[in-house]
């Protein structure tokens, strides 16, 4: 069981240096290097048909992104393979660049998204491996989140429980983009596993192509799809919400990541506004829709919004609450977030500190 | 005829059944309708019962709501000191899958709308309802209604068949431009696509909930897709979208578009500018807590006092009593909301105080 620990409580070798602590870093797998985690039947399949998605193309996503590997052109690796591959570079670069205490790995290698569950079980499992041995086994600050097939709740179960009391991993991995809203009972065992063993989601943009990114159909651009994710994250938040999930699972912790986070108040007053009027539909919701927001919802910053006026951004940090906000960098994707660029607002010591760190100890158990 | 009072940018008039549109159409349609036993074109956008569809005291027994003019006079016009009002009759035949019937029907509730509600009340306008499930069709619609300048506008549902950007829709948005019409998107779905891109909620608040966040897509499509760059002047009004969504879109907008503009480099500027030029919002609901600052803040991030509209969304239940208008707003942008910006927006307005 990944039991909450107290800060003061962790061991003293873990906790040498005041550091930051990075919500959202994306490792990048070398060529075959999920190969020795999965079993002769899986490599045999997924080099005859390859990971069936919802998408149109076999082997990429369906909107081209704006540059190679969705990287910082300075993120790729010396020695080869893509940003995000090396964990000596990945350590150069950002974690001691930046005090990096801790930093929670996000994969985002298309796993949990094969129509084929028992593809996408043994691909998760095998990624999973593989965070904990290439990774967090090399670099102790890294954490990995455990990926699960998340349409077979039966496998998910199996696959948190396999990874629940391994100190390499700090939560579990959901997409924002989903066969169906989250909140529908299909899922409600993942969350039960997940409270029962005090782990959080990490809900990251991103998913399944179930659905068309927007109830009109299908943007053009990848300048459109990318900001239409904002828009999945908020769907996530009104499904949870409206289910009763946080009534069914008081415990359960949803970290935001990867949304950015000016959506947050409006969409909790326009929720509030219109639960009040419509009520008697959703009789499992108790409490007015944005103090679930407040209780059981973190929100990672990246991608920082940019207002015309940034003291706008201080406001909207206000609206939410100080203790809801948690960093991510993003790195090695173009739009990383620079810790000391990325907030053009003064900030207090204080709030420096719940943003940076402390709020994030809240929602990850680091052992 | 000068204008004293609000201009009320979204009022709905109750579209009656299908028996009541028969007048209307041909005989075509009259037959298909009544030999194939067809009605029942309520859109799940709206259920009829539903408490967002009719304030509880506006409600009567047995009516549809909105359906009474004399109602509509006492409930709103005069309630609310409403000088002029844009009708925004929600139709099945918006939405219908036949390209055809979807046309018979809105070209009936057009004809409808004249008789029964603009010929019988001086202070009533509309919006032209068109298929936009096909644009040609549209086009023919709106040319129909052009010469009548009591239609102010053209309506579409916020989700149609595909993003609104597409050059698809580009007939509807050259006639629009023709004839100076802002093209009115209301809150509501063809249902085409799952109304969220995780799939279908379980339960119609969600469905609500989510129009928020299909207007921000739309806007996002009709930028990227150059349709402010072919038509510069054409003006889109976000009717019932909720409106305290706006700054943060605009905020994540300009940043996307800082970081990935050379992908749409027609989109040479900022998408703040183009959402303060063309785009306006009716302030019903405005979803905010009341009795706090919110809205004042709001407004101040949004930092155009042009692009909000008076509407009272009667008889679809967004505040209780007269609370028409948010709370704690200056004289001067009262005006705007009330008088100026909807004169603004719809230059056919205009004739009228002339």
């Amino acid at each position: 069981m990944n039991a909450p620990v107290d800060v003061m409580e962790r061991r003293p070798e873990a906790d040498t240096r005041l550091g930051i602590i990075d919500c959202d870093i994306h490792p990048s797998l070398k060529p075959g290097a999920l190969n020795q985690y999965l079993s002769e039947r899986w490599r045999k399949h997924l080099a005859e048909y390859g990971k069936l998605n919802c998408g149109i193309y076999a082997d990429r996503g369906t909107y081209p992104r704006f540059s190679p590997a969705t990287s910082r052109r300075d993120a790729w690796p010396p020695g080869g393979g893509l940003p995000g591959s090396d964990v000596a570079f990945l350590r150069e670069q950002l974690l001691d660049a930046y005090n990096i205490a801790y930093g929670v790995l996000e994969p985002l290698i298309g796993v949990n998204t094969s129509r084929n569950l028992d593809e996408a079980a043994a691909l998760c499992s095998a990624a999973n491996d593989w965070q904990a041995h290439d990774f967090v086994d090399l670099e102790p600050r890294l954490r990995a989140s455990i990926l699960v097939p998340q349409d077979d709740p039966e496998a998910s179960v199996k696959e948190i429980e396999r990874r629940a009391g391994d100190w390499r991993f700090a939560q579990i991995q959901l997409g924002s983009k989903t066969s169906e809203p989250l909140g529908r009972r299909r899922y409600w065992p993942i969350f039960a596993c997940a409270e029962a063993n005090g782990l959080s989601i990490g809900l990251h943009v991103g998913g399944t192509q179930n659905s068309a990114p927007s109830a009109s159909g299908w943007p053009q651009f990848y300048i459109e799809d990318h900001h239409m994710l904002v828009h999945s994250m908020q769907n996530q938040v009104a499904s949870l919400i409206l289910e009763g999930v946080f009534e069914a699972f008081p415990k359960l912790k949803v970290c935001m990541i990867e949304g950015g986070f000016a959506w947050v108040p409006s969409l909790g007053w326009r929720l509030d506004a219109h639960w009040a009027k419509m009520r008697d539909e959703v009789p499992q919701v108790k409490r007015p829709p944005s103090e679930y927001m407040r209780t059981n919802l973190w929100y990672a910053t990246q991608p920082v919004e940019e207002p015309e006026n940034p003291d706008d951004l201080r406001q909207v940090f206000e609206w939410i609450g100080w203790d809801r906000m948690v960093y991510s960098s993003d790195y090695p994707h173009w739009d990383f977030d620079d810790p000391h660029l990325a907030f053009r607002f003064q900030m207090t010591e204080d709030e420096k500190r719940m943003l940076f760190r402390d709020n994030a100890l809240s929602v990850y158990t680091f052992r | 005829m000068t204008i004293d009072g609000a201009i009320d940018c979204d009022i709905h008039p109750g579209v009656p059944n299908i028996k009541a549109l028969l007048p209307y159409m041909d005989e075509f349609w009259q037959e298909s309708f009544v030999a194939r036993g067809i009605d029942g074109f309520d859109m799940m956008s709206y259920p009829l019962g539903a408490p967002i569809t009719c304030r509880p005291d506006w409600r009567v027994k047995g009516e549809r709501p909105g359906s009474s003019l004399p109602n509509m006079r006492r409930d709103a016009l005069d309630a609310f000191g409403i000088g002029l009002a844009i009708c925004n009759p929600l139709t099945g035949g918006q939405v219908a899958v036949s390209e055809t019937m979807g046309a018979a029907i809105c070209s009936a509730v057009n004809d409808w709308i004249v008789e029964h509600w603009l010929n019988q009340e001086p202070r009533l306008r509309a919006s032209i309802v068109v298929p936009a499930q096909a644009p040609l069709l549209a086009v023919e619609e709106i040319e129909r209604r052009a010469g009548d300048h009591r239609f102010v506008q053209i309506l579409m549902p916020a989700a149609c068949e595909m993003m609104l950007g597409r050059s698809y829709y580009w007939p509807i948005y050259e006639v629009a431009a023709k004839y100076h019409l802002p093209i009115g998107l209301h809150a509501g779905s063809m249902y085409r696509y799952a109304p969220t891109s995780g799939g279908w909620p379980s339960h119609y608040l969600h469905d609500y909930v989510a129009n928020s966040q299909l207007f921000e897509d739309q806007l996002l499509s009709l930028i990227s897709n150059g349709v402010f760059n072919r038509y510069p002047d054409l003006r889109f009004v976000l009717i019932e979208s909720g409106v305290t969504w706006l700054p943060g879109f605009i905020w994540r907008a300009i940043k996307t578009w800082r970081g990935v503009r050379a992908e749409v480099p027609w989109v040479k500027r900022s998408p703040a500018e183009t959402i303060r030029e063309n785009i306006r919002l009716t302030v019903q609901p405005i979803d905010a807590p009341r009795d706090t600052d919110v809205v004042e803040r709001i407004i101040e991030q949004i930092d155009s006092d042009r692009m909000l509209l008076f509407a009272s969304d009667y008889p679809h239940w967004q505040f209780e009593g007269d609370a028409v208008l948010p709370s704690g707003l200056s004289p001067d942008l009262l005006r705007r909301i009330r008088v100026d910006n909807p004169l603004e927006t719809y230059p056919r307005l205009k004739e009228t105080v002339q």
